[in-house]
């Protein structure tokens, strides 16, 4: 049933239901995604320099390095429950970031685990991360071919 | 001849209720008032589909003893939940061995249970039931929307599934008991094109206004015949919506008449979003609650409205309205 096959009856009740339902803080959403997801960030260039720096690591992996390290606090963070009250304070802000994508793949392999390694963890560990995967890969490609393509005839 | 209520012939008594939730609800305004308040939530079962189906289990088992029926005397159990193929209620039921109906009318089911028991005994078919049903959040979560750990925000509409069971023991013994079960009125499926999976009370508010509308008009009823309307699970958001719903059909609702059990399982510092949901909601706030009220003598005559939103994760994705559906029971204290 679409919006405008709607009776006058349900168009009316669509319009109380959204006249009495609060909406979303918006403002205290943004500051919140913002600062949590600058931290974040912020983290990430400690690392990148104390790979650069400290561990002396070559031009070009530091990057890598900070990817991993990034990737291993969120997954702890997910095993240690933590990362699901970050995400419902900051929102975008803890989800964006690389740190986001690694609780979206723990988070389904904690859950479903009691389902078995093969259809349990095998089977759902990309239901959430999946569509993601699918769409940013698809779109990756359009774009490389679209670049290609341009290339050639340039 | 009445279109959708059943007013009982027989005394049905209400003689044993029992209630049980999980620690984040034992710490709600209503903690005081639950028969047991879990301290650990998968209650040392191996998943969380089997630990709902334990807390059931113990709450059924607490009925019948609080009843003093010795659990192979039991007639009927009918008993639902939310999860697929009803898991927690079917081996809860296994558990029992006596003679079970599985239901599902998803937050709705204990006042569903309810009518089916009270019309098996009040036709002569049984002499004594257990209506009961339960939820739990982390069942109902991986269930119907993400992972637990999952980092994710919900809209300030949508709903917090209660951990929690309620069991009431119903019969015809002539003893007094805390109260009585007097009529039932058989909901409609009621769809008014509510699409927000997250929206719950906005789909169902319909549904539970049909119903009363139905109960009062089959009656010749109205508020002031209760003490109490208590709505299940359509929350703070829902339950302003239900006012305003049948105000405009007409119906003086005084506010201070109408109570809804998700909205007072929890305070708002709890941060449930719109308020309590699930099928073990209205149980456990009736058994634990509603019926303790009505056997101290606070309240004569209750109705207890329960309601369900019907989607399944498959409607939803397939991007389908939300149908929904309201039972209402008379409750009245017995004398």
């Amino acid at each position: 049933m679409n919006n405008d096959k709607k009776t006058a009856e349900h168009r009316r009740y669509d319009r109380m239901v959204k006249a009495m339902t609060p909406g979303s803080d918006d403002l205290h959403g943004y500051i919140r995604a913002f600062w949590v997801g600058g931290l974040i960030c912020a983290i990430g260039q400690v690392l990148s320099l104390f790979g650069e720096k400290v561990l002396g690591l070559p031009e070009g992996s530091d990057g890598m390095f900070t990817s991993i390290a990034l990737i291993f606090l969120g997954v702890l963070l997910t095993g240690l429950g933590v990362y699901d009250d970050i995400g419902r304070y900051a929102g975008a802000g803890s989800i964006v970031p690389i740190t986001g994508f690694a609780n979206s793949m723990a988070a389904p392999a904690i859950e479903f685990r009691r389902e078995g390694l093969v259809l349990g963890v095998g089977a759902k560990l990309f239901t959430v991360a999946g569509p993601v995967l699918v769409y940013g890969l698809s779109a990756s490609i359009a774009a490389g071919v679209a670049w290609w393509l341009i290339g050639g005839m340039a | 001849m009445m279109k959708q209520t059943i007013a009982f012939n027989r005394r049905l008594a209400l003689r044993a209720r029992a209630s049980c939730v999980g620690p984040k609800e034992g710490q709600g305004p209503l903690g005081w008032c639950f028969d047991r308040v879990l301290e650990d939530d998968l209650l040392g079962q191996a998943t969380w589909e089997l630990a709902e189906s334990e807390m059931l289990r113990r709450t059924v088992a607490l009925c019948l003893e609080r009843g003093n029926l010795p659990p192979d005397k039991l007639e009927l159990l009918a008993s639902g939940d939310l999860l697929n193929q009803l898991m927690p209620s079917c081996f809860m039921a296994r558990a029992f061995g006596r003679p079970f109906m599985g239901l599902y009318g998803a937050c709705s089911t204990f006042v569903e249970a309810m009518i089916l028991c009270g019309a098996m005994i009040d036709g002569g078919y049984r002499r004594n039931a257990v209506c009961a049903a339960s939820s739990h959040f982390c069942t109902a979560e991986r269930q119907f929307r993400s992972p637990l750990e999952l980092g994710t925000q919900r809209p300030p509409s949508a709903q917090w599934t209660a951990t929690a069971a309620g069991a009431a023991l119903i019969d015809t013994d002539k003893s007094p008991a805390a109260a009585r079960l007097t009529g039932g009125t058989i909901g409609r499926v009621i769809d008014y094109e509510v699409t927000d999976a997250n929206h719950m009370g906005a789909a169902m508010a319909p549904a539970v206004a049909d119903t009363i509308l139905a109960h009062f008009a089959d009656t010749g009823r109205d508020f002031r015949d209760f003490d109490r309307v208590i709505t299940g699970d359509l929350g703070w958001i829902g339950r302003n919506l239900l006012k305003a719903l049948l105000e405009e059909r007409g119906v003086a609702v005084p506010d201070e008449k109408l109570a809804d059990c998700g909205a007072s399982l929890f305070s708002q510092e709890q941060d449930p979003h719109a308020g309590g949901s699930g099928c073990g909601c209205v149980a456990s706030v009736s058994c634990g609650y509603v019926l303790r009220r009505i056997e101290e003598g606070a309240w004569e005559r209750v109705l207890l409205v329960a309601s369900g939103a019907l989607l399944s994760p498959t409607s939803s994705q397939q991007g389908q309205s939300i149908p929904g559906i309201a039972y209402a029971a008379a409750l009245e204290a017995d004398g």
